[in-house]
């Protein structure tokens, strides 16, 4: 994804979402703050997991800060799809990339 | 082959996660996703990802899925129609259709999208009727495509065209509903009945139940998973019918077993709309739990 | 008194002069009155209670209770240490024992529950001694055998005279059996009342008899009405509820236990009230009556005592208003002591009498063990409660739980910390499936048979994972912060400190 990124979200703070925020920083590779209802048993799975997801869409040079309210895998990656499609102004995804 | 059932609907809003992560939950005979009415303009994106994940996930494997996108003429319809059809949805309803137009259009949209990402199964429409001009169109619009599984009524918006307010009793509809009907019983497809708004009324939601079942509709959209059980329940065929439909079918065996060419029962000619009927009431009566599933 | 005794011996009856009975004592109206303390600080000095002693109250208002804390700051002030706190149960409102605990005074906790901060605090290791985590009628078992010595007894009551006769049944904090604090008033050393009012000797019938009480405070306030009541008492509308509301209904009608004359206890939370419910409706149906309910009683069940459907109901602790007042209203509405519930090795307790038990999970293992003491994530936030006890004995105990919580699954490989032994539960009812133990054959094929979705426990574990992911292992120290009594005192499990 070679587009400037902004700062963009997605997703809401209720019970089994995720609010996911994209900000586009100066350093290269992708930085990952997670809050999650669930991190004692499944904080370093979903890191991964946004990690994963936001590698496949080939970005770099951002920080991605979620928020967990004991959200399912696919809910997590929805939210992160979606933001940073926001925060590239992008509408029609590469479907190659969000499987 | 088992006609499948399609007595309740669940209409679950793309934008609510809690919803679209449990509505399997509740065993509807089918999962409506709505990107439409149900969903603010600001969240057309995040809900189409999330049902497109949704509608892959193992949870929706085995459900019959649909999703009600947005107008074509919206910037929305399209990006709707390839993120669904990507995921493999089952059925595509359309937004308020007037005209035999809206649905040949629609139609090749979802017929490009599919040769174009090479998916085999065709994806199937239901038109959804919610307006004066829909109603009147709505025999044209039942036969006009292969694709069309069934058509719906939206009443609603409908009761809005027609410059009046929903009542109780429902006479209001009464043109729409049978109109709908006919139209859907001449092009052999399946007619759906509106959404019961108030949760809390269980017997106006059964009093129409009967109403419409009565008028020979195939099922109904839902808006709350408890309705789910009390409409299933009301669906339930009666034992008179479940006894002669076991009648019926083993007539047929037997006849077949004996190579004879004509079923009969009781001195009647037994043909082959009437064994669909039973076949078909026999599905209902498993799917109610009356009969195990070996019966 | 006068030495008149020494008149009577066996060799000489000598009459006695008859104007020894006309002399009477000069009884002063204020000796009615001597148990009456002035202050809580008064009464702790009347009791004599020592650092290191143990004092003990009631949970009948759960976390509308006032009590245990007004009386907790009291005995701090004054200095006391090293005291073990026995309440029958504490919870969320009793964060500020963690003070007491940081400061010496208390050193020692038995208890059913611990919830909030102060069981977060204790799983991370705030206690040196770990707790002693009892079931209701395990608490009467250790009381009794003399392990639990209860020096002072500290009872909050709504209602209560000059002579120690109290009930929970009348007055402004209602909380309706006082079926725990019974069992403080028989076996504490010195048993303290303390009362929201004041009532006209004599208050009866009495639940706190004034032959077991020593001293009667007049406190502005024991409980908050708003509060008193446990969470929902109307029907739910949540779909989930009502799902496994409708299974379980389903479950008992075909047990082979729905019939004239059989008996039942749930618990509250919207599925177990639903459940009643729609339980009600085919009792109403096929006209069957039960012939008690036992527990744990809501105002749902007194609606079903009102109409008929259920003979009597057996109170060891009143959940919402409707019950407390129904207590004190129905002449079949009955309040039972701990003892008469629960006790495993009581002459008489109900639970033997029980047909059909509905419990909830925080977590249910392959093997049917329950977890209903610490959640997914090791925290202390639970209670053992009537559950271990109930299981046991009833002919049918059933597990109800959704079959995750958000990203929680309720099934796993192994609980974190067994309450309940699975040998005690016969069947699981989630909302997406349901497991019966495999000791009961004839009742899985009968519910087969009616219909319902049966499964096997791997398969409710797999679908588990399957949704949330495979859990990662929750990591203690060695230390134990918690020793999980089964009914008999022996030990069943530990809970180590969080990592």
């Amino acid at each position: 994804m070679s587009k400037k990124l902004e700062t963009a979200h997605a997703g809401t703070l209720e019970s089994s979402d995720a609010f996911v925020r994209v900000i586009p920083i100066d350093a290269k590779g992708i930085e990952i703050e997670l809050e999650s209802s669930v991190e004692e048993i499944y904080g370093d799975a979903i890191r991964d997991l946004i990690l994963e997801t936001a590698k496949a869409m080939k970005v770099d040079g951002v920080k991605l800060i979620v928020q967990d309210k004991g959200a399912l895998d696919y809910v997590i990656k929805a939210r992160v799809q979606t933001a940073i499609l926001r925060a590239a102004s992008q509408t029609q995804p590469d479907w190659s990339e969000l499987s | 082959m088992k006609q499948k059932l399609r007595r309740s609907m669940l209409f679950v809003p793309g934008s609510n996660t809690g919803m679209v992560c449990n509505a399997f939950i509740y065993k509807p005979d089918t999962v409506m996703f709505d990107l439409e009415d149900s969903v603010a303009l600001s969240e057309k994106d995040s809900a189409r990802m999330m049902v497109f994940h949704a509608l892959q996930h193992f949870t929706y494997k085995n459900i019959e899925t649909a999703v009600r996108v947005n107008p074509l003429n919206s910037p929305f319809g399209l990006l709707d129609l390839e993120a669904v059809i990507r995921a493999g949805v089952d059925i595509i309803r359309l937004p308020k259709t007037d005209t035999v137009d809206d649905v040949l259009e629609m139609e090749q949209e979802i017929a490009h999208i599919e040769n174009r990402i090479g998916r085999e199964k065709k994806t199937l429409l239901l038109a959804a009727i919610e307006s004066a001009l829909g109603v009147v169109n709505a025999v044209d619009i039942a036969r006009c495509s292969k694709r069309m599984m069934g058509i719906a009524l939206g009443a609603e918006d409908f009761v809005r065209d027609l410059h009046t307010q929903r009542t109780k009793e429902g006479l209001e509809l009464m043109a729409a509903r049978n109109q709908i009907l006919l139209a859907a019983r001449a092009a052999k497809i399946g007619a759906f009945d509106s959404v019961f708004s108030d949760v809390k009324d269980k017997e106006g939601f059964m009093h129409e139940v009967e109403y419409i079942k009565g008028l020979g509709f195939d099922g109904k959209s839902l808006i709350n998973p408890t309705q789910i059980p009390w409409l299933h329940k009301a669906f339930e065929p009666r034992q008179k019918d479940i006894n002669w439909a076991i009648e019926v079918l083993e007539a047929a065996k037997d006849a077949k077993e004996r190579g004879l060419g004509v079923i009969s029962l009781d001195g009647k000619m037994v043909d082959a709309p009437i064994i669909l009927r039973a076949e078909w009431i026999m599905n209902l009566a498993r799917a109610s739990g009356v009969l195990g599933e070996d019966q | 008194m006068k030495d008149i005794a020494k008149h009577f011996t066996k060799e000489a009856l000598t009459p006695i002069n008859a104007s020894f009975y006309s002399e009477k004592e000069n009884v002063k109206g204020e000796d009615r009155r001597a148990k009456i303390c002035e202050s809580i600080e008064e009464a702790i000095k009347r009791s004599e209670l020592k650092d290191g002693m143990t004092i003990s109250f009631h949970h009948a208002f759960r976390g509308g209770d006032l009590l245990i804390n007004n009386v907790m700051n009291v005995i701090a002030k004054m200095g006391f240490k090293n005291l073990t706190l026995a309440s029958s149960s504490l919870a969320s409102v009793h964060d500020p024992v963690i003070e007491h605990i940081k400061n010496g005074v208390v050193t020692q906790i038995y208890t059913s529950g611990l919830r909030s901060k102060l069981g977060e605090a204790i799983s991370k290791g705030l206690m040196e001694k770990p707790v002693q985590i009892h079931s209701h009628g395990g608490r009467v078992h250790l009381v009794q055998s003399g392990e639990l010595k209860i020096d002072v007894a500290f009872l909050g009551v709504p209602v209560c005279d000059a002579f120690g006769n109290a009930n929970g049944y009348s007055g402004r904090s209602k909380c309706g059996s006082l079926g725990y604090a019974m069992i403080d008033a028989q076996y504490a050393d010195y048993v303290i009342v303390l009362t929201e009012s004041l009532e006209e000797y004599p208050n009866v019938p009495a639940s706190l008899h004034q032959d077991q009480v020593d001293a009667v405070v007049v406190v502005d306030e024991v409980g908050d009405p708003s509060k008193i009541g446990a969470g929902e008492t109307r029907m739910t509308t949540n779909p989930k509820e009502l799902l496994l509301a409708s299974h379980t209904a389903k479950v008992i009608e075909y047990s082979g236990l729905f019939k004239d004359g059989f008996s039942i206890q749930t618990g509250t939370g919207g599925a177990s009230l639903a459940t009643t419910v729609f339980l009600s409706e085919k009792m109403e149906e096929k006209g069957i009556t039960a012939s008690f309910g036992l527990g744990g009683i809501t105002g749902t069940m007194v609606y079903m005592l009102k109409r008929g459907l259920i003979k009597t109901l057996l109170d060891v602790q009143s959940f919402d208003e409707f019950a407390a007042k129904s207590l004190g209203e129905n002449k079949n509405h009955i309040e039972i002591s701990a003892n008469e519930y629960a006790n495993p090795s009581s002459k008489g307790a109900s639970i033997k009498q029980l047909d059909i038990v509905v419990l909830s999970a925080l977590e249910v293992d392959l093997d049917f063990n329950v977890n209903v003491i610490t959640g997914s994530k090791g925290f202390l936030r639970g209670a053992s409660g009537g559950h271990s006890d109930t299981a046991a004995e009833a002919k049918l105990s059933i597990i109800v739980a959704p079959l995750t919580r958000g990203r929680l699954p309720t099934v796993t490989k192994r609980v974190n910390t067994i309450v309940t032994p699975g040998s005690t539960v016969d069947i699981v009812v989630t909302d997406q499936g349901i497991a019966v133990n495999p000791k009961n054959k004839e009742l899985k094929e009968r519910l087969k048979k009616a219909g319902l979705q049966i499964v096997e426990m791997q398969e409710l574990y797999e679908r588990a994972i399957a949704l949330c992911g495979e859990p990662a292992e929750i990591k203690y120290k060695d230390k134990v912060v918690a020793v999980i009594r089964y009914r008999d005192g022996s030990i069943i499990d530990v809970v180590r400190q969080l990592a």
